[in-house]
């Protein structure tokens, strides 16, 4: 992937991102709040599961160029897997940002972060849906 | 003062994030490590040569500090580690013996979290009331306002003497004398405020003060409490311990060390104090007054430039500090921090944890640049032409 097409990517779903709005019917979604401390970014998660599936997921909240893009390319490939095609495509995007093996057939545009890595103070931006998103995995689980 | 006093300058840098921590010159690191190599042991105990030396060099420093910020007694002068500890004290180790259920504490939306919490604490553990001086539509505080909100209940007023976003000097000296007058305890948080400006606290005449070393190109971890001797005495530790008793046996027969060690459990941080001590002489020999004329210039030279930049929108037009707190149209504040951070300029994102000013601009987040003495009017040429190209800025953020 050359720069310039990353950068396409990344601005594309900064300027337009996908399902950013607190969803109509909140009631049927799990919320999930996920901030880091160290930035400013902070996004609530709003995932609809349906039978082991994630069949909608929603954000709204503040953040940089690079976790509201981030988490819209996060949405964009989440919805309608189940929950352990979830866990394959988190692990291979956390992988990826934390330089160890991954299968990039996995990630689409997400691939768009590959090289993140050479700016470590914005690693956590890219990872932050991530972390938001395992949470409720979790919390779905639980229950 | 010279650049070259400074070795964190040596690298390609522009450090615009002096609000948060100011660099330290060399005499500083010089005397750290000199205390680590030659003569690194306790302060206050030892029977031997290096004890003795340190014990004197950490006393002496006490008395720099009195000197510096004016205040009669030296008893008057804690080291703490910092002014949130400073303030914690205040509030807990003072206020919650003497304020009562109801009592009501006055403070603003721009203070700094460690001027907010500690009160917070003391709404939720004895019932006090935190309460807001408004203000007015520079996000200052007027005289006017102050004693609009005074009650027959108002036992504290508790203020950042100038304010880590905005950069407003507060009248502390009229609020201090319209305070007393009505039998309020007036707190000055001056970590912002004793490292740019004169301080005189005999003037000033408040009744605490509290500032940070780090914030004054001294060590990290350290601060200083300063409170009237009076009010000192009435002061509860708040640490227990070695260092600050006389003689203990049991509960009951436990005797505590005079003013200032009485407050000062545990062993201090005597490197920090050490090299503190060389932050002051540092800064008295060039003069806090030009210190604060010189970031005056600097600012009002950067704003002349900023306010030319159509899509810069800067919340404190009015300031009396170095400090220019803005944001980019249509770009978040964490962003235009990276973009900078690009070209090696610090400056800091977000709310500055002055969460409560949220209200009162509008804004929640935004990028802080604050000067200290050795920033030059280069540096801001530098910053001013990174932030006139938006395109490039827009480019560049990811
Ligand atoms: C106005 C103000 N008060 C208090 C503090 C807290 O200082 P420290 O973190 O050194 O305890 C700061 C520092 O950020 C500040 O700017």
């Amino acid at each position: 992937m050359d720069e310039e097409f990353r950068r396409e990517i990344i601005m594309d779903h900064y300027t337009r991102p996908i399902n950013r709005k607190v969803p109509d019917d909140k009631d049927l979604y799990l919320k999930v709040n996920t901030n880091n401390e160290s930035c400013i970014d902070n996004l609530d998660l709003y995932i609809r599961f349906n039978d082991g599936k994630i069949v909608d997921i929603y954000f709204d909240g503040e953040a940089c160029a690079i976790s509201t893009s981030s988490c819209s390319i996060m949405i964009k490939n989440l919805i309608g897997k189940s929950i352990s095609e979830a866990r394959e495509y988190i692990k291979n995007f956390t992988n990826m940002v934390d330089e160890k093996d991954y299968d990039e057939s996995l990630l689409n545009e997400a691939n768009a972060y590959n090289n993140i890595y050479k700016q470590s103070n914005r690693k956590h931006c890219a990872l932050l849906p991530y972390v938001g998103i395992l949470k409720a995995l979790n919390e779905y689980e639980k229950k | 003062m010279n650049i070259s006093d400074f070795p964190m300058l040596s690298q390609d840098l522009i450090y615009f994030d002096n609000g948060a921590t100011t660099l330290k010159p060399k005499c500083v690191i010089d005397k750290i490590n000199d205390y680590y190599t030659n003569y690194s042991v306790s302060a206050h105990r030892g029977d031997y040569d290096l004890a003795y030396r340190v014990n004197t060099e950490y006393e002496q420093v006490r008395e720099k500090v009195q000197k510096f910020i004016n205040a009669k007694d030296l008893e008057s002068i804690v080291f703490t580690s910092g002014s949130t500890e400073s303030l914690n004290m205040i509030a807990n180790g003072f206020f919650k013996n003497y304020l009562e259920s109801g009592d009501e504490v006055l403070i603003t939306t721009s203070e700094h979290a460690s001027n907010v919490l500690p009160w917070f604490h003391l709404e939720n553990t004895i019932g006090i009331k935190v309460k807001y001086i408004p203000l007015d539509d520079h996000h200052y505080v007027t005289l006017d306002n102050v004693k609009k909100v005074i009650t027959s209940k108002t036992k504290v007023i508790a203020l950042a003497g100038v304010t880590n976003v905005i950069g407003d000097l507060r009248p502390i000296k009229e609020i201090t004398s319209l305070a007393h007058a009505n039998n309020i305890f007036v707190v000055m948080d001056g970590a912002q405020y004793v490292p740019h400006f004169k301080t005189d606290v005999e003037d000033l005449d408040v009744d605490f003060l509290a500032f940070s070393a780090h914030k004054m190109c001294g060590p990290t971890g350290l601060g200083i409490l300063y409170g009237k001797k009076e009010l000192l005495e009435e002061m509860e530790p708040v640490r227990f311990g070695g260092g600050m008793n006389e003689s203990f046996d049991t509960p009951s027969e436990l005797y505590f060390k005079e003013l200032p060690h009485r407050l000062e459990g545990g062993t201090p941080h005597v490197a920090g104090v050490l090299g503190f001590g060389c932050a002051i002489d540092y800064l008295s020999s060039i003069g806090m007054d030009k210190i604060s004329e010189y970031e005056r210039h600097l600012r009002s030279y950067a704003m002349e430039k900023l306010l030319k930049i159509p899509y810069l929108d800067i919340l404190n037009i009015e300031s009396d500090a170095g400090i220019i707190a803005f944001n980019v149209d249509d770009i978040f504040s964490q962003d235009v921090a990276y973009y900078l951070n690009k070209y090696n300029i610090c400056v800091r994102a977000g709310s500055h944890c002055a969460k409560n000013l949220k209200s009162e601009t509008g804004v929640k987040n935004s990028v802080r640049i604050s000067f200290y003495f050795y920033n030059t009017e280069s540096e801001i040429d530098d910053l001013v032409e990174l932030l006139s190209n938006k395109e490039k800025m827009r480019i560049e953020m990811i």
